[in-house]
């Protein structure tokens, strides 16, 4: 049945090959060249410990419209080989009747589903994995500079997540082929099963799988002073490198969230100059004078008031890529035990 | 003697439609049996039972005294060619026959190959380019190279110009002379079965009217003309079929297993394809029987 389950795949997975081959000579020669950029512009200035903030963005700005075709190819292939590959996969055969052709065969249709998912769902998990090999060595110097490698975009589409999505996105095209026996209508539903699922498990994941750490950062200039509607203080985004933030507030020394009137009160005590005038309009802040007395301000508040920032750190990345393959992987096999209940006793 | 199929209160149901309903029988092996009845009968229904691509709502059905979903090797003692005889479009008729070698391990490539060179087919040519009548061929050569002990064939013809059907039936009639194998059959015409058949099923909305060797049911029933009467008054062991009168005369087609003695009628020999009409339409009778009493009166 394997060789089969092959013959049947094997100009689709050739395709994909000569696509994947492709696009690793573009990765391999632009790659060469980011890294030997880093290595020329940003190590040595980060050695040198000077302000490295100019060859920084030089670096990120380097190969744009690369960066995000690449970024936008190993987001879309779990998708595209479970819209393309797992959907019509068993619907097809249901929708041209093909399918009592081979369960006539001398082999049982558990087994026949068995090897073509086996044959398939390998074949797409290593596909995009190599794709996400590729891509996390293409963009190792620039995540190296960004510092923000749980950022959507970043997260699942580097290192092993991919590989997890499509096992997933593949296990669901199959079982919704299976169900929905339309290769169309299963192609739909694949797409909007699988961004659905991602969106849930990943805005899930991040507050509850595991317990996020907290931090008190001091007010900075990211937390900015407001009008709306009295004088008042917002959260700003800390800078925290490679963490992920999900949240920050103010809080005061005794770390409660202090209330709207007792900010306004101190604000305005604290700083006479930018508040103490009822002239104020629209919270603009202007001119050299303002900028000095809104730093003094800050200062002034700092003395009361800091940060409270829950967030994932960096040293979590690889325990959350594990855990979130972990979860997409076990929904695939979820997915392919209904899919053997089904072909047994639904169809 | 054994049976290639045997049924007992066999029934399936889509929804609340029952598409097969209390069909019991049992078929004698060594028969070419023609299962025929209208479209949407139940034929493609009773036939999926046996090949093991559905499982029963209800009753049992053995197929060469086992169970039709038991796995591998009950798989491989039967042959099936499914309605349209579906093939892979994209895939060579050579790569059907490596299908066939894959899945099988009965199977029988020479004969494969013959076949597929007396049907002068090519082996490059993808299925999806085949004739209706070639890929019919194709499908049959499949299922008989796995070299099955009872072959199903749902409508293998009906949608075959009559010279491809003549072939199909022609290399049909080779392999059950050749291999011994058991047929069952299925087709809306009963012309395509008599030349075939030597045992019929006559399948109406979703039951089983009559089953059994064309010979006997030829020789069981009859036509009979004569003076009008009332078909109540008939001798018990006369089983009416079918009825129709005029002012003056009655025409009934009955089926009985004693010769007929009244002398009153006139006996005539009945042709398969009236006596399958028959039984179609005493099910048609039924359902609408109390307007069809009043134009026929």
């Amino acid at each position: 049945m394997i060789r089969l389950a092959w013959r049947q795949f094997r100009s689709q997975a050739a395709l994909a090959l000569v696509a994947l081959a492709a696009l690793a000579v573009v990765v391999a020669v632009t790659g060469a060249n980011l890294a030997h950029l880093y290595d020329t512009t940003v190590a040595p200035c980060n050695a040198g410990g000077g302000d490295c903030q100019a060859v920084g963005v030089s670096l990120l700005s380097t190969d744009l419209s690369l960066q995000l075709v690449l970024s936008a190819i190993v987001l879309a292939a779990p998708a595209l080989v479970g819209i393309f590959w797992g959907a019509p996969l068993i619907a097809r055969e249901l929708e041209t009747g093909t399918f009592r052709l081979a369960w006539t065969q001398s082999i049982t249709r558990t087994r026949w589903l068995a090897v073509k998912l086996g044959v398939v769902g390998l074949s797409g998990m290593a596909i995009v994995g190599l794709l996400s090999l590729m891509v996390t060595w293409w963009y190792g110097p620039i995540d190296r500079v960004s510092m923000n490698e749980f950022q959507p975009g970043v997260f699942d589409a580097r290192d092993i997540v991919p590989i997890a999505y499509a096992a997933f996105a593949i296990a669901l095209g199959i079982t919704a082929g299976l169900v929905i026996r339309r290769t169309t209508a299963a192609m739909a539903a694949t797409m909007v099963g699988y961004v659905g699922a991602l969106l849930v498990v990943t805005s899930l994941a991040g507050p509850y799988l595991m317990p996020p750490a907290h931090a008190n950062v001091p007010l900075s200039s990211a937390s900015d002073l407001g009008f709306d509607p009295g004088p008042t203080l917002v959260a700003g985004a800390p800078d925290i490198p490679n963490a992920w933030v999900l949240s920050s507030q103010i809080v005061d020394g005794s770390d409660q969230a202090p209330s709207q009137t007792a900010m306004a009160q101190f604000i305005q005590t604290a700083c006479p100059k930018v508040f103490g005038s009822a002239s104020q309009v629209g919270g603009q802040l202007k001119g050299p004078a303002d900028a000095t007395a809104f730093h003094d301000c800050i200062v002034q508040l700092s003395s009361k008031y800091h940060e409270d920032v829950t967030y994932q750190p960096a040293d979590r990345y690889w325990v959350f890529q594990w855990c979130e393959s972990a979860i997409f992987l076990g929904l695939a096999v979820i997915l392919a035990g209904v899919s053997f209940w089904w072909i047994r006793r639904r169809v | 003697m054994t049976a290639v199929l045997r049924a007992s209160g066999l029934g399936k149901r889509y929804g609340r439609n029952w598409a097969l309903s209390d069909c019991t029988i049992s078929v004698p092996a060594g028969q070419v049996v023609g299962l025929v009845g209208p479209n949407g009968a139940g034929k493609t229904t009773l036939l999926h039972l046996a090949a093991g691509l559905l499982a029963p709502t209800s009753g049992t059905i053995e197929v060469l005294g086992g169970r039709p979903l038991d796995g591998p090797a009950q798989l491989r003692r039967v042959g099936f060619v499914a309605q349209e005889t579906p093939v892979y479009a994209g895939l060579s008729v050579a790569d059907h026959l490596r299908l066939g070698v894959w899945l099988n391990p009965g199977w029988d490539n020479d004969l494969a190959e013959r076949r597929i060179e007396q049907l002068s087919l090519d082996p490059k040519q993808k299925a999806g380019k085949l004739s209706g009548g070639q890929r019919a061929q194709l499908a049959l050569t499949l299922a008989i190279a796995k070299r099955p002990q009872l072959l199903l064939l749902d409508e293998p013809i009906a949608s075959l110009d009559p010279l491809a059907r003549r072939e199909f039936l022609q290399g049909l009639m080779v392999v059950v002379a050749e291999q011994g194998v058991s047929v069952v059959l299925s087709s809306h015409l009963v012309g395509d079965l008599e030349r075939v058949c030597d045992y019929l099923i006559v399948l109406v909305a979703s039951r089983i009217q009559v089953a059994g060797e064309i010979d006997q049911l030829l020789a069981s029933h009859h036509r009979l003309i004569g003076p009008r009467r009332d078909p109540g008054r008939m001798p018990a062991n006369q089983e009416i079929i079918q009825a129709s009168h005029t002012d003056r005369q009655s025409t009934l087609l009955v089926r009985t297993d004693e010769p007929i003695i009244d002398p009153s009628w006139a006996v005539e020999q009945v042709s398969l394809e009236d006596l399958v009409l028959a039984y179609m339409g005493r099910t048609a009778d039924a359902d609408r029987r109390p307007a069809l009493s009043e134009v026929r009166s």
